[in-house]
């Protein structure tokens, strides 16, 4: 495989990300502001001294004047990416590239996106010409195809799958009310998840994530250079973007209980990286937690459960803050809803606090900070598209160089 | 020897029981059920149903018709001609010429003149009546198809005799949703004397008594007229064929073929037919069912009795009222589907319309057609597929209760067609509760939504009854 990956080569050395939420007062460019200026802040910089731009939004503006007419950029090279649901950890990826390129001394990477001015409930993509054969379901609903798919397969009948669905939203809400950037700051009981009024299949309001306004950005530097910046910066170890031949939707062989993307992806950040048993070797993980059952298939696809185990890890507490290895320590998805341009980020950032010890009262205890024993690599993941036809993103990211 | 040599019926799965009519409005209603297209059907889609079952039923080596004639009182276009989807659907050849005949109950029987050298006659309609109306409770939904040729014939024609009048009984302006009638006495006054020319003609063409008749169909919009008339024939009662008005309602522009086919449904060989439709004058026709009625049985996939035992009664008034657009609902908040594009429509025929996949060298079947193997990677190396009759099952399925829909919750499915073959597809007349991994669907044509008066005919899948 080809993919040769740029380990240790670029740092992240500043981050910032607004909070997420129904921005009723916000605009696109007011959130773009906000999380570039937290980012050059956080990296001690100017936003002059950023050669170039990578922003990533799927439906709240065309083209790099999106950010460059609001931060008044000034004759710089600013790309607009788009990705799905993976958008921003797109424009991420883009961005570490022209670093380690040599092109470019620091380069942003920023995700935004402006669900709530919508109107509508859920997300809206823009289509393009269509012959009308395409079945238009909503996002909740293609990812319910996994809940009974994987029940059918690992025989977990419709109320223990419920029973594993409702405590990753619990679990997630339970994160999410430890921090103050999440959408929802409250914990939810897993009565109230389970009693919630049907959207899709199985899946409740609490098994789909929120709808929100948000941005996030991070600020890119040779890994050489990173210490002129930052006492702590992060290390880039992994970074596998795919996009899949979309053949799930029409083989039969596609059984709807994995994300083959996922799986090819992950495969390469691992690689990528040098990690062999991810779940002994990482701290943490941010995945994409757009409804419950994704999270499920994602334990597995991912390498932290064995197939068709994934669901007894879930119960038993596993993947929880304080288990063996914590999954969606910020909240998740669940959380902070799921601003499509800027989750990926948003996942980053985390990482970007754990690893540096300034994730406050959700702290991960196996971290090594400062030198000190413990795990120093966190992983991200973000994907898009639906069940059989997808984007995936993985990222490995470390505060060490190994 | 020209006539019939294959039919087809089209019942839809909802019937309303008319007694809700009256529970709620406190008028109209009756007593016995009505036929009642689903939110997803129009006379168009229906009449591709009928279509597909009578050319399935067609005898062996049977060669297509060589046109299509479409009638209906319900069309889904005025200007753009409706049959051309029919034609579609059906994969009939390029070469077939497809047309729509009127907009008046009596144009079936054009579209059966038309058709009947060779062709396929598309009888199709969806009835309605303001609220509360008589219309609205004695109409009735269905499409049948006829298929008319020289060999293996069924059914032969004996005689026509037409009688034309002009006189205002019924009528609707077009882009009204109703029509109107004139006080009924005066429909029977202008009706019966020329039913009795009619039928007295075509007697007499044949050289045949009234005793002689087998089975005796009278049909038309004027309840009152076919009834004086169905008396005054003077054949013996339980030769009168079964007006399907307690179950299925008064279908127009199709009845008198529905009533036939039902009729054909069960005769026997040697049999004589009477055919009276009462519109705008009278068409009186004889045909004597052949020995090949037998062989045809055996081919046919279901009779209209059959299918008539496969429907159910459990729609409520409000679904109903829904459906034909007098009851505005509230729709999700969600953006309402976009309009289908023609380039890409037309690009896709055969997939949108003809639902004909793509396979691939080593068997592989693509839905929709592509142009690269998904197994091999091979370019341009498929071959058409067609899929609309084959069974599939379901392999996972969720119930969306967000989409929009004028009968939500939509309900999906990942269908693996028997032969190879996956895709995602809309379920239809299906309760989502009864929905499980491993069900049996068949594949049936329909119009998914209308946005800019633009209506998308697509498939949805079903589950299989029979």
């Amino acid at each position: 495989m080809a993919s040769h990956g740029i380990r240790d080569q670029v740092a992240i050395v500043g981050m910032g990300c607004t909070p997420f939420g129904e921005h009723w007062d916000k605009s696109v460019d007011d959130m773009l502001v906000e999380s570039s200026s937290a980012a050059t802040a956080s990296a001690g910089v100017d936003l002059d001294d950023v050669d170039a731009f990578w922003l990533g939004t799927m439906g709240s503006g065309l083209s790099g004047l999106t950010l460059s007419r609001p931060l008044k950029v000034d004759h710089k090279p600013v790309t607009h990416v788009e990705n799905y649901c993976a958008t921003g950890s797109e424009a991420f990826r883009n961005a570490c590239y022209a670093v380690a390129s040599g092109a470019y001394d620091v380069a942003m990477a920023i995700g935004v996106e402006k669900l709530k001015d919508s109107g509508y409930s859920g997300l809206v993509v823009p289509n393009v010409a269509h012959d009308g054969s395409s079945a238009q379901l909503t996002a909740p609903a293609a990812f319910s195809f996994l809940a009974p798919a994987y029940g059918e397969k690992y025989g977990v009948d419709s109320q223990e799958m419920k029973d594993v669905m409702t405590r990753i939203a619990w679990k997630n809400h339970k994160n999410g009310a430890l921090n103050p950037r999440a959408q929802f700051q409250k914990e939810v009981s897993k009565e109230t998840i389970e009693c919630a009024p049907l959207i899709a299949g199985p899946l409740g309001i609490f098994d789909c994530s929120g709808v929100s306004d948000g941005s996030a950005a991070a600020i890119i530097v040779r890994a050489e250079d990173a210490y002129d910046y930052t006492d702590h910066p992060i290390f880039v170890k992994a970074l596998s973007f795919v996009a899949g031949p979309a053949t799930g939707t029409v083989d039969p062989d596609y059984d709807y209980t994995s994300f083959t993307e996922v799986v090819h992806s992950a495969t390469d950040a691992y690689r990528q990286a040098g990690i062999e048993h991810p779940r002994d070797e990482l701290a943490m993980a941010e995945v994409h937690d757009c409804f419950t059952p994704t999270e499920l298939v994602l334990m597995e696809d991912l390498g932290f459960a064995e197939r068709g185990m994934g669901w007894k890890e879930v119960l038993a507490g596993t993947f929880d803050l304080d288990g063996e290895l914590p999954v969606n320590p910020d909240g998740g998805l669940k959380s902070f809803g799921h601003p499509i341009g800027a989750s990926g980020l948003r996942m980053l950032f985390e990482a970007w606090l754990q690893l540096r010890g300034e994730a406050g009262d959700r702290q991960i205890s196996s971290i090594g900070l400062d030198g000190a024993p413990g795990k120093t690599k966190a992983l991200t993941h973000n994907l898009g598209g639906s069940p059989g036809s997808c984007v995936s993103f993985v990222s490995i990211v470390g505060s060490r160089l190994d | 020897m020209n006539g019939i040599v294959s039919y087809g019926v089209h019942l839809p799965y909802w019937r309303l029981d008319r007694s809700k009519i009256t529970q709620t409005l406190g008028q109209g209603g009756g007593r016995g059920t009505r036929s009642v297209a689903s939110f997803d059907e129009d006379a168009t889609s229906m009449g591709v149903e009928a279509g597909r079952r009578a050319l399935a039923a067609a005898a062996p080596g049977y060669g297509g018709p060589g046109i299509l004639a479409y009638a209906t009182t319900a069309p889904g276009y005025l200007d753009k001609t409706n049959a051309t989807a029919i034609h579609a659907a059906l994969r009939l050849d390029d070469c077939v010429p497809a047309f729509d005949v009127g907009g008046a109950a009596k144009s079936g029987t054009a579209a059966t003149i038309m058709a009947h050298n060779g062709g396929i006659a598309v009888l199709s309609d969806v009835r309605t009546g303001r609220p509360g109306s008589a219309d609205e409770a004695a109409g009735g939904d269905a499409a049948v198809a006829l298929i008319f040729g020289d060999d293996a014939v069924i059914a032969e024609p004996v005689g026509y005799a037409p009688v034309t009048a002009e006189f205002v009984d019924r009528w609707r302006v077009p882009g009204e949703s109703y029509s109107r009638q004139w006080e009924e006495r005066f429909g029977e006054h202008a009706y019966v004397p020329l039913a009795t020319q009619a039928v007295g003609d075509v007697l007499k063409q044949a050289d045949v008594q009234i005793g002689d008749v087998d089975h005796a169909i009278v049909a038309g919009l004027h309840t009152r007229s076919v009834k004086a008339v169905s008396k005054q024939l003077g054949c013996a009662p339980e030769r009168l064929a079964d007006d399907l008005l307690d179950t299925i309602g008064n279908t127009g522009t199709a009845h008198w073929a529905l009533m036939l086919a039902n009729v054909l449904d069960q005769a026997s060989p040697g049999d004589l037919v009477l055919v009276a439709h009462l519109a705008d004058g009278c068409d009186a026709s004889l045909l004597r069912v052949t020995d090949e009625i037998v062989a045809f049985r055996e081919r046919q996939r279901s009779t209209a009795a059959e299918q008539l035992a496969a429907t159910t009664t459990e729609l409520d008034y409000s679904s109903f009222m829904t459906w034909r657009g007098f009851l505005e609902r509230e729709p999700p908040r969600r953006p309402e589907p976009d309009r289908p594009a023609s380039p890409p429509s037309l690009r896709g025929n055969a997939w949108k319309y003809g639902f004909v996949g793509g396979q691939d060298d080593g068997g592989f079947i693509h839905l929709p057609p592509g142009r690269v193997s998904v197994e091999s990677g091979a370019i341009d190396e498929m071959t058409p597929v067609p899929m609309a009759d084959r069974r599939a099952t379901i392999a996972t399925f969720t119930i969306d209760r967000l989409a929009y829909s004028l009968a939500p919750p939509v309900v999906a499915a990942i269908v693996d067609f028997d032969g190879g073959g996956r895709m995602q597809v809309e379920l239809t007349d299906v309760d989502p509760a009864e929905v499980k991994i491993g069900d049996r669907v068949e594949m049936t044509f329909r119009r998914l939504y209308t946005v800019d008066g633009i209506h998308n005919h697509f498939w949805k899948a079903r589950p299989v009854r029979s």
